[in-house]
């Protein structure tokens, strides 16, 4: 048996506390992050009438139903104020750490653990939310669960896991000028479909990867679910060691030092196996955007809707019909001629402080011809981007301004697009309905939503940010 | 939970590829308690036009799928948000089992909690038995086997899960055999990596 190990398999094995014969190994679990809409397992605790094994590695933050207008004031909506004091009172009762509705920290968990230094290298990481893949970025192993395995690892500190197959994404080459980590992205989920990476532990890696910034590696690792894969991962390097520096929960001192020897091991080694391995050109990567009701219904921007008549198999043809019905969009008609309604800049794929300097690059100067909203990922985000001087740049040019939370892209809050209406965003899903009932949605990234708002239909950005990168 | 290794029962087609949680359940329905049932919400949106009338030929609304235990979809069933939410709709509404050539990952490990099978068979079987739908049809978990009619079907479920569902295992309950070995492994993981725990947190 070989001794290379991959980046994953030594995460793996480093929490690894019991391994059953039927092939399910019982592992630890290092933080798990909880938010208004754990509600269920908290439920679930209490009808077993148990405690919280460790508060300590339990974090909650408000971010699903919170709303992004009027803060500091009551919440107007009962059900949504019920879902904030509920979780209010659970980490009240249970003594973990809240990053609460009006805390300085607040924001969508995904941008805070990272923020906050709770997300580190070599880590396992669960929350109730299929982006916990977010914290891969950072080569951890994170992944989302559902409510029964939020109950287990909040009376546990442990979850039951089977290891899962071993995917290498490997970017080579360097992303042309304008081209983001959404783009990177869309393409493998294009390519290999939404089920592309069932259940796979997905390491990207390759010079592509290496150049990114944390925040287009979170990018890229949030998207990992949208591909079908448990999780995605990128090795820590210099660029993630430097980004947690002096973060608030972070080690420090010679906790630092011990902790840097450590992250330094977690690459795979050079013999290490993976069960399968994908290599994208990625000066190849164009700037895209979504026309159908899937993320793998994914295109550059400079083609076409595409063809029902055309489509490989029958079921193939039935979705893209439907697709296509629910969309409003007509067989062969350019992606740049689709004109939208509005515009959202937010979620815990795409609102952390570079991506909104990347859309404030495309705004800056311009009007936007649509409505749009912006919400930070955090209220830190949020006040860097006030001292930059964006929040202005994105008001003046005619977009709303607004809070952190999740906000638009769930829809949970009362932030919804209407029914019918179209929206470029810079969100993860374009699933019927996801934001709001009858809602259109188009994925893209934060560049080429603020392209689509100034110009008022979907339109490859490039051009707008000649001079400006 | 309770376990169980067959079932027999009234099969609804729904044609499609990639019916997501979202379609499942709508976000707006998850706040309330599950004691309120949850059957309601299930696919709200797909079967119900926008002014909240059944839509008449959406296949959950057809008279003949009434009492249907069992769910027959396309590719990749239940992708996307990790709402358990989805699984609550589909058990309220009375579903065991779903069958599909594959799931979202997350679903599919909600579904086990929840005593719901998620069978993965091929495109091929998956559009023969689309095609005998409404109709009815036995599981078989100790055989994985789907009959229906004089056709038997093989289906693939891990067998961690398929041992699971037929236990009716409760992972907390499983975990309790274990509490030794966890307070171990956290001694040891606290005294050779310190710095895993969050800085200034605790003791």
């Amino acid at each position: 048996m070989s001794t290379s190990l991959t980046l994953f398999d030594k995460i793996w094995r480093a929490h690894e506390i019991h391994a059953r014969e039927d092939g399910a190994s019982l592992l630890f679990v290092d933080r798990h992050f909880v938010h208004e809409g754990s509600h269920h397992a908290f439920r679930k605790l209490a009808e077993r009438g148990q405690s919280l094994a460790q508060p300590e590695l339990t974090f909650g933050v408000a971010d699903h139903y919170v709303p992004t207008r009027g803060r500091g004031k009551a919440i107007a909506d009962p059900a949504i104020a019920r879902m904030v004091s509920t979780l209010e009172e659970n980490a009240a009762r249970h003594g973990f750490r809240l990053f609460g509705l009006d805390d300085p920290r607040q924001g969508i968990v995904h941008v805070v653990g990272p923020e906050q230094g709770l997300t580190l290298p070599g880590l396992l990481i669960n929350c109730g939310d299929s982006h916990t893949s977010t914290h891969g970025a950072f080569g951890v192993f994170g992944f989302g669960i559902g409510a029964t395995e939020v109950a287990h690892v909040l009376a546990t500190q442990t979850i039951w896991q089977k290891k899962p197959a071993r995917m290498r994404i490997r970017f080579e080459g360097t992303l042309a000028p304008g081209v983001a980590a959404k783009d990177m992205a869309l393409n493998w989920i294009a390519r290999l479909g939404t089920d592309g990476g069932r259940g796979a532990a997905i390491e990207y890696a390759g010079s592509a990867v290496r150049a990114l910034s944390m925040e287009g590696r979170m990018t890229l690792c949030n998207l990992s679910i949208e591909g079908g894969a448990r999780c995605g991962m990128v090795a820590p390097d210099t660029t993630t060691f430097a980004y947690l520096e002096n973060r608030p929960y972070a080690p420090q001192g010679a906790a630092r030092e011990q902790a840097l020897a450590a992250w330094a091991e977690l690459v795979s080694d050079g013999q290490a196996e993976f069960d399968r391995e994908v290599v994208i050109d990625a000066g190849e990567i164009a700037p895209i955007v979504t026309w159908g009701t899937s993320p793998e219904d994914a295109l550059p921007i400079s083609e076409s809707v595409p063809d029902p008549a055309r489509a490989a198999s029958e079921s193939e043809a039935t979705r893209i019909r439907a697709s296509l019905e629910y969309m409003d969009l007509r067989p062969g008609m350019k992606l740049s001629e689709i004109a939208v309604d509005q515009v959202f800049i937010g979620s815990c794929t795409n609102a952390r402080i570079e991506d909104l300097r990347a859309a404030a690059a495309v705004l800056a100067g311009r009007k936007a011809k649509v409505p749009g909203l912006v919400s930070p990922g955090s209220s830190l985000v949020k006040r860097q981007a006030e001292e930059e001087g964006l929040d202005r740049i994105f008001v003046e040019a005619g977009l709303e301004w607004v809070a952190a939370g999740c906000s638009m892209c769930v829809g949970m809050n009362g932030d919804i697009v209407a029914p019918g209406k179209r929206c470029a965003s810079t969100t993860n899903r374009n699933f019927r309905g996801r934001q709001g009932p009858g809602a259109r949605t188009h994925l893209m990234s934060p560049a080429m939503v603020a392209a689509a708002a100034v110009t008022g239909h979907l339109t490859d950005a490039r051009p707008l940010l000649e001079g400006r990168l | 939970m309770t376990g169980w290794t067959r079932h027999q029962g009234l099969a609804v087609g729904l044609p499609f590829e990639n019916v997501d949680t979202d379609q499942l359940i709508p976000a707006r329905f998850m706040s309330a308690p599950r004691s309120e049932g949850y059957g309601r919400f299930l696919l709200h949106d797909l079967r119900h036009d926008a002014n909240g009338a059944p839509i008449r030929d959406f296949p959950l609304n057809d008279p003949g799928a009434e009492g249907a235990s069992v769910l027959v979809a396309r590719r990749n069933f239940g992708g996307g948000s990790s709402r358990e939410a989805a699984v609550y709709a589909l058990a309220d509404a009375g579903f065991r089992a779903v069958i599909a050539p594959s799931f979202g990952d997350i679903f599919a490990g909600n579904a086990v909690n929840n005593g719901l099978l998620p069978a993965r068979v091929s495109e091929a079987d998956a559009d023969a038995l689309l095609a005998a739908t409404p109709g009815d049809l036995a599981v078989d978990l100790e055989a994985c086997t789907i009959t229906a009619g004089e056709r038997v079907i093989g289906f693939e479920i891990d067998p961690v899960w398929r041992t699971k569902l037929i236990n009716g295992w409760d992972d907390i309950d499983l975990t309790r055999a274990h509490a030794q070995e966890i307070t171990d492994f956290i001694a040891a993981r606290r005294a050779a990596r310190p710095w895993v725990w969050p800085h200034g947190v605790g003791s």
